[in-house]
């Protein structure tokens, strides 16, 4: 820089204000804009600033005053999954949703825009923790999720007098959650099994049984995948260790992830997915992995060499529920679709399509008549054997929660 | 640099009744970067004073965090993550070399070779952002899958002996090794590689190389004496345009890696969305960003563009 000294422009010279851009020292350089620039941020982010912007506590202790418009506004936003709700030969419209809406005159606004609960978590955090609408009256999360809205306070309680057909038929396994006792906050979408997957030509004769099978069987080095859901995956390993993991101590936790890490460790697992198992299962880059019974019912239908298997250590079953968050508009509205969704026939149509474990009991006739094979399939109706093999992960405090997820989080490669 | 002082040179003694214009004119410049810093300011310095105070925060989020000036934080992330780090800029940087000779021949095609086809060859190097970048990067599963013709072809030639005993493959597959998420960043980020290096190399005017030509330099001695040196802006602004994001990439290495090819991106988006410690996400962050910054400091001084963009 020291060497080049520009001459100093005369403003009659054409290049001036070229120059003027970029020669002068007040003037504008590149280095003369980013030194400015990083000045003013580290100037505005001095000590005052930093200290100034804590975040503040999540957990809503000022109650919820939403005012109820469902009797003036017959109205219901619906946020789901997606591909979590019957739809007709167009694929354009919901039948049971229309239906609700033919007999009720409530007019659902039915959105899926929900793909991930850590995602879903992320959005709505600033309108809830706010105290804010979110604009949506109805929501589906995951146990550990839902759990957690309860305990920060941002869902409102269900009045069970607008729910007679839920509070009857809802099947004895999802009836009491430790983390929503009698279920006075949530009702269950689904039931989501969690098992072992295998395709059956890439097994290539290997057996698979339990989950040690998968963890120890160098046949199946590389080709084995668990579940990135830390209940799910830490689940069925504390049931193939014998422990239970509806009551399990820290370190039962941390002998299953060492069971893990040493399987990560020599290369047999090769990762950790989401819902993205599905193709390496279908394509044969996966031989076995931890699955979620729902994909499996549909992958078994489109390929005959997919199959599952229950572990006689038994399997881990979570559920998608239905939540009214705090300063939802039409709340009333709300509780009669969850009602709706718990009488037989609805029920059998919704489990006909989405092939998840169906919550509601006495739709079995209702199921045949719309599908014979779904109402025989355990894993969409399970019997009493298979119901009595199904363990739930017991809730944790927001402090397990914390070192839990670091722990699987290591074990995942971070 | 020092012989200047003060405010753009201006002409002499301005009339009084020239005054306002000319003082108008000289906020002009001002006024112009005002939209720019202001984007600026609401979008990048508030929101990295945010993350900083995050930072060295400590709480929880049921209860809240308070800044405690707990710069221990820092430590932690770096005795815990320095692995994926290392990975993160190995990953980027070999992403990087891949793009450079892949992109500069092609870059160097389209803008001397292609004749009428130039423009066709451009689009089609842009097509692939036509889709989103998820969907390319899981096409990469299937292009690469154990099974798959790809994979049997580089076995067959014993490609992946070669690789595996570098330890970049797993026996015979690509998918779940390092290969395939430095494969899939190169392949995602090729395009912000080639068009810099066509900008810079289609502004060389043809008469140098018939000039170099006529000088007796052969082809590869006018490539080294002229084209390469001309074209040095576009190889910097290539490389940091692909180093850069490829370096905090996630994508790749959550779809086509294993646990051991984890980058710093994703431990920093485990950590905020899953663990929830947003402290420990946002000292990641900051690393990160120091670490590009060292880096690519490192980079432009060595490379001693001044010009470069």
């Amino acid at each position: 820089m020291e060497q080049y000294e520009p001459d100093r422009p005369s403003p009659a010279s054409p290049a001036a204000p070229r120059r003027g851009l970029r020669g002068g020292r007040a003037a504008l350089t590149r280095r003369s804009l980013l030194r400015a620039s990083t000045g003013g941020a580290l100037a505005l982010g001095g000590a005052g600033a930093l200290s100034a912007c804590g975040i503040p506590a999540a957990k809503n202790t000022a109650g919820v005053s939403s005012e109820d418009r469902s009797a003036k506004e017959k109205r219901v936003s619906f946020s789901n999954w997606t591909e979590y709700m019957d739809v007709d030969d167009s694929a354009k419209r919901h039948p049971t949703l229309d239906a609700f809406t033919g007999r009720t005159g409530i007019e659902v606004e039915y959105t899926e825009d929900i793909n991930d609960n850590v995602e879903f978590f992320g959005k709505l955090k600033p309108q809830l923790a706010a105290g804010q609408d979110t604009g949506r009256d109805l929501i589906c999360v995951t146990d550990w999720l839902a759990a957690r809205l309860i305990r920060f306070g941002w869902v409102q309680k269900l009045d069970a007098s607008n729910l007679p057909h839920a509070y009857a038929n809802l099947s004895r396994q999802f009836r009491d959650p430790d983390w929503d006792p009698g279920r006075a906050y949530s009702y269950p979408w689904t039931g989501i099994p969690t098992v072992i997957a295998y395709n059956r030509k890439a097994l290539d004769g290997v057996e698979v049984r339990s989950l040690s099978d998968l963890l120890d069987n160098p046949k199946l080095k590389g080709r084995v995948a668990f579940l990135s859901e830390m209940r799910d995956s830490v689940g069925l390993t504390l049931l193939d260790l014998g422990k239970d993991p509806g009551k399990f101590t820290d370190d039962d936790f941390d002998a299953a992830i060492a069971r893990l890490q040493k399987a990560v460790d020599k290369g047999q697992i090769r990762r950790f997915t989401g819902n993205d198992y599905t193709s390496d299962l279908a394509r044969g880059d996966l031989a076995a992995c931890v699955a979620w019974a729902g994909d499996v019912v549909q992958l078994k239908a489109d390929s005959p060499d997919i199959d599952f298997v229950i572990p006689d250590s038994g399997y881990m079953i979570s559920s998608d529920n239905l939540l009214v968050p705090n300063k939802a508009r039409h709340k009333t509205n709300a509780e009669r679709l969850i009602d709706y969704y718990y009488e037989p026939a609805p029920a059998a149509r919704l489990a006909a399509y989405i092939n998840y474990v169906c919550p509601v009991d006495g739709v079995k006739a209702e199921l045949a008549k719309i599908d014979e094979s779904a109402a025989g399939n355990p894993l969409i109706l399970p019997d009493a054997a298979m119901a009595a093999k199904s363990h739930a992960f017991r809730s944790l405090s927001a402090k397990e929660e914390t070192a839990y997820e670091e722990k699987f989080a290591k074990l995942t490669g971070a | 640099m020092a012989t200047v002082t003060g405010a753009p040179p201006l002409a002499p003694a301005p009339g009084p009744e020239e005054r306002s214009p000319r003082r108008r004119g000289r906020l002009t410049p001002y006024w112009l970067l005002l939209p720019g810093m202001l984007w600026l300011l609401v979008f990048f310095a508030l929101p990295m004073v945010y993350q900083a105070s995050t930072s060295v925060q400590t709480g929880s989020l049921e209860e809240g965090y308070r800044v405690t000036w707990h710069f221990a934080t820092y430590w932690d992330a770096v005795t815990d993550y320095w692995p994926q780090f290392l990975r993160s800029v190995a990953y980027a940087g070999a992403a990087t070399v891949l793009c450079l000779l892949l992109g500069y021949p092609l870059a160097y095609l389209i803008a001397f070779r292609a004749g009428r086809w130039r423009n066709l060859v451009l689009v089609l190097v842009i097509a692939p952002f036509f889709t989103s970048f998820l969907i390319r990067t899981l096409a990469w599963k299937t292009i690469l899958a154990d099974g798959g013709p790809v994979v049997g072809a580089l076995d067959a030639l014993h490609v992946l002996d070669v690789t595996s005993w570098l330890g970049v493959t797993a026996g015979d597959r690509v998918l779940a090794t390092p290969l395939a998420v430095v494969c899939g960043l190169t392949y995602n980020f090729l395009p912000f590689m080639i068009l810099p290096l066509y900008t810079s190399l289609e502004r060389i005017d043809g008469r140098l190389h018939e000039a170099a030509g006529d000088l007796y330099a052969r082809p590869f001695t006018t490539f080294r004496k002229v084209t390469f040196p001309l074209s040095a802006p576009g190889v910097v602004s290539g490389t940091l345009l692909t180093f850069i994001p490829a370096s905090g990439d996630y994508v790749n290495a959550d779809l086509l890696g294993s646990p051991d090819t984890r980058m710093a991106g994703n431990v920093i988006q485990t950590q905020f969305l899953r663990v929830l410690d947003y402290p420990t996400a946002a000292a990641l962050s900051f690393l990160l960003m120091a670490g590009i910054l060292a880096i690519v400091t490192l980079y432009i001084r060595r490379s001693g563009t001044e010009d470069l963009v």
